[in-house]
């Protein structure tokens, strides 16, 4: 299973998807269309979502688990769902600030 | 560093900074600033330093600095030679990158080599295709992405450090990514050596929106820029605010004006914005909506914000706590924690005025070779003071100690007290800030004479002015001298600034920010 750290990223194996941690730290089974995610730049691109999997990602979008344990941001967006296990991650809404800068 | 690859990697043929025709895009400003990375590192230096105004350079030099894992030091430029060349020498060894025609200023100084900026963007363009791969990035690294000089109150600026990790907190605790759409544009009219020239950087490279910079702050060029390059947001402070309302009202005739259309959002913060000012603001754009951020160089930039729909509806509102909403710092972030304490550190009730204290990752609190100004659980007294109002705004009422901000810039009372006391004619001398619509402060200078005053009184207050301009900088002159019999003092000798100030209160303008 692939080490997890805020800012390390991972690429689906079945889609486009490409997401950076933002919260989670250890050993963790983030997968993305049901499939385990790979580091970037090592994921493989075969295959596709499994159907159970398949509701796509959002660009700049932020995934966690139920527990908010973990938590992702898209930075590709793809086909696939994330999950952690068999478990789906769901999209974390946040009500975005006006912009001060 | 991480925060422009992400951009670069997810939108990179949008345009970064400049023009829609001939500007950077995302992915061109990832590879410069990967190809200046190698260039300070060979430089061998131990600091990044900008003495420059704002320019394609700066995110270069900002990024291509934390990707060399070096701190990134914007220096005043306009701090007077000496001044700039002892800011050097204290991160020495350091490469510089300098305004082409200010070379000289820093030329010769041990441990500090030179770059002229346009010579090196020349350099990077010539290297556009030698694209660099990225280093694995840290993102809750502990080095420091940002060391920024505060003008502090003893004279002898500290060094604000800024972590990768509180820069990366604050950026992903306060803007979405990819947030803006591709037509969005942000002006960007404050300096580089101020925090919310930085924050301003990435938090608009991280959400995705063209920079456009103006370098030397002018109200017609900024309300220019605006329509000319379709400007959606920017940021400024209350001076240019001021400035801005002025020139917009200068150009209503029979009652229609052109005002700013595209401007959606506009930002303030940096001082106290002066009530009419703002009222005016709104009244003069209707369809903008205003954001009045707080912050410090010492928390990452903005921790408290007064929101569009706040904006209106204080402004709407016969209720004058709602009201006086306007002149509030608006609700702390979601990330951040605010307390009021009293002198012992302890909580005070809602509505009590104390020391403002603040708590979140974005908080640094750190200075370069001193001992952290954070307690122990992680809070971080501002030295501002204010008080929190019963549905949660907070209010701040000016820094506790006694800096003077006019124009958004931090004056330190003690050189100008310590040029006047030095004229023969001037045996007690004190400097304080009073309100002022303009500048949000003016200074004004309260002098004793020694011996039996010779000279006619409003004679000698044009040559203590003078004298402080030659020795310091115009944007320290009094504006105002006054002269009286004797200061007030505590028995312990310290000076009462806050009795002098409701004495000299007839010389501000009375204006209630």
């Amino acid at each position: 299973m692939p080490e997890l750290k805020p800012g390390s990223r991972f690429a689906s194996d079945v889609c486009t998807t490409e997401v950076i941690v933002v919260k989670g730290a250890g050993e963790a089974d983030l997968r993305c269309g049901g499939a385990p995610m790979a580091s970037a730049g090592a994921a493989s691109g075969g295959g596709t979502p499994s159907p159970d999997a398949a509701g796509g990602t959002l660009m700049g979008k932020r995934y966690v688990d139920a527990d908010e344990t973990i938590e992702v941001l898209c930075t590709k967006p793809g086909d696939g769902s994330l999950g952690l296990g068999d478990a789906l991650l769901e999209l974390k809404e946040a009500k975005p600030l006006p912009a001060s800068d | 560093m991480m925060l422009l690859e992400m951009a670069a990697a997810g939108f990179g043929d949008r345009i970064a900074v400049g023009s829609l025709d001939g500007g950077l895009t995302f992915q061109q400003l990832f590879d410069r600033a990967g190809a200046s990375a190698d260039r300070f590192r060979a430089a061998g230096a131990d600091a990044v330093a900008m003495a420059d105004v704002s320019s394609a350079a700066l995110p270069i030099s900002l990024f291509g600095a934390a990707w060399a894992d070096l701190p990134f030091v914007p220096l005043n430029y306009r701090l007077t030679d000496d001044e700039l060349a002892t800011l050097a020498g204290r991160i020495a060894p350091a490469i510089a990158v300098v305004d082409p025609s200010a070379i000289g200023r820093l030329s010769g100084l041990d441990g500090v080599s030179v770059v002229d900026r346009d010579a090196l963007l020349a350099d990077l363009a010539d290297l556009v295709d030698a694209t660099v791969p990225a280093p694995e990035w840290d993102m809750v690294g502990e080095g420091t992405a940002i060391l920024l000089f505060t003008s502090g109150t003893t004279g002898e600026p500290k060094a604000a450090v800024l972590r990768h990790r509180h820069l990366v907190s604050y950026v992903l605790g306060s803007v979405e990514f990819m947030g803006a759409g591709e037509e969005e544009a942000a002006l960007v009219s404050v300096p580089p050596y101020h925090v919310a020239g930085m924050a301003a950087i990435l938090s608009n490279v991280y959400a995705g929106r063209r920079i456009v910079q103006l370098p030397a702050f002018d109200a017609a060029a900024w309300v220019d820029l605006v329509r000319t390059e379709g400007v959606t947001s920017a940021m400024v402070v209350p001076t240019m605010l001021s400035r801005i309302v002025e020139h917009l009202e200068a150009e209503i005739v029979d009652g229609e004006t052109v005002g700013l259309p595209t401007l959606r959002s506009l930002s303030y913060g940096g001082g106290k914005m002066p009530r009419p000012t703002i009222e005016r603001a709104l009244e003069l754009l209707p369809d903008t909506a205003f954001v009045n951020a707080y912050g410090l160089t010492e928390t990452s930039s903005t921790v408290a914000l007064l929101g569009p729909e706040d904006h209106r509806e204080a402004l709407a509102s016969d209720d004058e706590s709602v009201r006086a909403r306007l002149g509030s710092a608006g609700r702390p972030l979601p990330t951040i924690e605010v307390s009021i304490r009293d002198e012992d550190g302890t909580e005070v009730p809602t509505g009590g005025p104390g020391e403002i204290w603040v708590r979140g990752e974005q908080v640094s609190g750190e200075y370069r070779g001193m001992a952290p100004r954070l307690t122990p659980d992680g809070w971080f007294p501002t030295h501002d003071g204010g008080w929190m109002d019963d549905a949660g705004f907070l209010h701040v009422s000016g820094r506790i100690d006694d800096v003077i901000v006019k124009g958004g810039q931090n004056v330190s009372p003690g050189e100008i007290e310590a040029v006047l006391v030095a004229h023969p004619g001037v045996s007690d001398a004190a400097a304080i800030g009073l309100p002022d619509t303009q500048w949000g402060e003016r200074i004004v200078a309260a002098v004793v004479r020694s011996g039996e005053p010779t000279a006619d009184a409003d004679q000698f207050a044009v040559e203590l002015q003078e004298a402080v301009r030659a020795e310091l900088r115009s944007n320290r002159t009094p504006d105002h001298v006054t002269f009286v019999d004797a200061l007030p003092y505590n028995d312990t000798g310290k000076l009462l600034r806050r009795v002098l100030r409701a004495d000299l209160a007839h010389l501000g303008d009375g204006s209630t920010p």
